[in-house]
């Protein structure tokens, strides 16, 4: 690391400077770049996305196969072979509701992480606002990510449910905890990757694991009865991917006839707070996470350049 | 491939006393860290040992830019030519001083940075543009001059990795000259391409010094740089030996 951090506002031009128009390089919008750059973001998605698929014949059809095959073993070895589809209406809407969010958590996370390094050449050589990195792949795996909710809702579908106010409302809520969540951990990590390399390897162990920690495969019922009442229950709990997962259970699962005729008689169905449960805690924890890694990024971009 | 020495017009800048960049005891300093782990960084926190060897890039500078100049930077390997001008265009900050600007800035750290090969010339058109600073409308209007300027038609629809080496130049070098940028950052670009092309980019340059442009030039193409400069810098080691007349400075280049 470099000599200690020196203070950024005795370079920035002063009050009477500014007025001159003066500025200092690199001196841009901040966290709001990605809005106030909206043109050149969208150049950047569009790059990134023709880039991913060069050369390949299936293209964009492997956002569909990766999460089917991913699906179908799931479904096969914890469904059928450990048998949690009996007792679980409808297991296979519950396990791609899931699956759809932890995908898109990986994908979110694991992109911004390589943002910055994975775009040495622009970063290295020619100034633009380094937030855009890991907004631009964030972008990116929404835009992969749409086809997997399209294949999820006329799963639900088949499965006799309907669209409700409940369902939007949890639906909006989890992709906004979801996104702003994801967001900051990934420009914590991005951050950190400029410097250390080590921190991707890391980022996917998380994502691995993402899988387990959260009610993707099994209820939260079950993790109840065996560690409810204890400290790790709420830990478990206040994951925000536990409360994304859940709220996408309530989006597309919970209100399917199946499924409501079944928690009359077996009520631990039901998530522990009913419907919308931990939102608030969620997207507190989203909302901090964020605000800590735009600052953390803020702080470290300044060394991109040279760390590379 | 250095250019012609007689295709190179005499300079068109006039300078005048509008300050455009201010660069005020910059100092730039380097860790030159030997690898990126953490396992390297755990080790040598219990070594005690230092991580880094530190490298003095920018010593102390102080350097004053005027509209419609143009400014050469020379100086030998290391001498932190292309470090001054990374710190000018924003993608390294100083450790100490500052660098205030007016206007838009256009870096050309090196042609063809901004470009990606998987993107066909069209797209590689816009994306370059953007990084650069031009909005949709002004590359829009530009785009025609643009790829009439680099002399690549036929191929603007093709990926740009099926592109020779100095068809890629070509396009690279006409986004960067029609970015209109009120300072131009250039470093070591005008070896650009064949004699003709050459000739063109010099007159290029030319045109924009008339239109009033501000530029910083870093170059080892010392006669040229004579020709077009209206001052040039001497860099040594990180600090400035002279600043004034192009061929004085030359002198003192060749002198050290």
């Amino acid at each position: 690391m470099s000599e200690a951090p020196r203070t950024r506002a005795g370079q920035l031009p002063t009050r009477a400077e500014q007025a001159e128009g003066w500025r200092a390089p690199g001196q841009d919008a901040g966290w709001l770049n990605p809005v106030t750059e909206r043109f050149l973001l969208r150049l950047l998605v569009r790059k990134e996305l023709r880039v991913r698929y060069r050369g390949s014949a299936l293209g964009m059809l492997w956002s569909y196969v990766k999460p089917a095959v991913q699906f179908i073993t799931f479904y096969i070895a914890l469904g059928v072979f450990l048998q949690l589809q009996r007792d679980t209406p409808a297991y296979a809407v519950y396990l791609f509701s899931g699956i759809v969010v932890v995908n898109l958590f990986g994908e979110v996370f694991g992109n911004a992480t390589r943002s910055i390094t994975g775009n040495q050449a622009l970063v290295s050589k020619i100034y633009l606002p380094s937030q855009l990195f890991p907004w631009s792949s964030m972008i990116v795996a929404l835009v992969h990510f749409l086809p997997q909710l399209l294949v999820l809702i006329v799963g639900a579908l088949l499965f006799g449910w309907l669209p409700s106010p409940t369902a939007a409302l949890a639906f909006v809520l989890g992709m906004a905890i979801l996104l702003i969540f994801t967001m900051g951990l990934g420009m914590i990590t991005a951050a950190l990757n400029a410097a250390f390399r080590d921190v991707e390897n890391f980022v996917d162990l998380i994502v691995m694991v993402a899988t387990w920690l959260s009610p993707v495969l099994y209820r939260v019922s079950m993790v109840e009865e065996s560690i409810g009442g204890t400290f790790w229950f709420w830990l478990y709990q206040l994951n925000p991917l536990t409360i994304v997962v859940e709220l996408f259970h309530v989006a597309f699962w919970r209100y399917s006839p199946e499924v409501v005729e079944r928690v009359a008689v077996d009520p631990s169905l039901l998530s522990p707070h009913e419907p919308l449960g931990l939102w608030w805690a969620g997207l507190l924890i989203a909302v901090v996470t964020f605000v800590i890694g735009t600052v953390v990024f803020e702080r470290s971009k300044r060394r991109f350049a040279q760390e590379l | 491939m250095s250019p012609n020495i007689d295709a190179v017009p005499e300079s068109a800048a006039r300078p005048t006393d509008r300050e455009m960049v201010r660069i005020e005891h910059v100092t730039k300093q380097f860790s030159l860290r030997h690898d990126h782990s953490l396992k390297e960084l755990v080790f040598s926190a219990l070594q005690r040992k230092k991580l880094a060897d530190t490298f003095l890039a920018l010593d102390d500078v102080d350097l004053t830019v005027h509209a419609g100049e143009t400014v050469g930077l020379i100086g030998f390997n290391g001498s932190g030519k292309s470090t001054l001008l990374k710190t000018i265009s924003g993608v390294l900050f100083p450790d100490q001083g500052r660098v205030l600007l007016r206007g838009r800035v256009a870096g050309l750290i090196e042609v063809g940075a901004g470009f990606h090969p998987d993107l066909s010339g069209r797209e590689n058109v816009y994306l370059n543009g953007a990084i650069l600073g031009m909005t949709r409308e002004q590359i829009d209007a530009r785009f025609d001059e643009i790829v009439a300027f680099s002399e690549i038609e036929e191929f603007i629809d093709t990926d740009v990795k099926y592109y020779s080496s100095g068809m890629f130049l070509r396009l690279a070098f006409s986004v960067a000259v029609h970015t209109e940028p009120d300072i131009f950052l250039v470093d070591e670009i005008l070896s650009v391409g064949d004699e003709p092309f050459q000739r063109k980019c010099l007159e290029r340059i030319r045109e924009l010094q008339k239109a009033g442009r501000t530029m910083v030039v870093v170059s080892h193409e010392l006669e040229m740089l004579e020709k077009l400069c209206t001052r040039i810098v001497v860099l040594r080691k990180g600090r400035t030996v002279f600043d004034g007349d192009p061929t004085e400075a030359i002198a003192t280049l060749r002198a050290s």
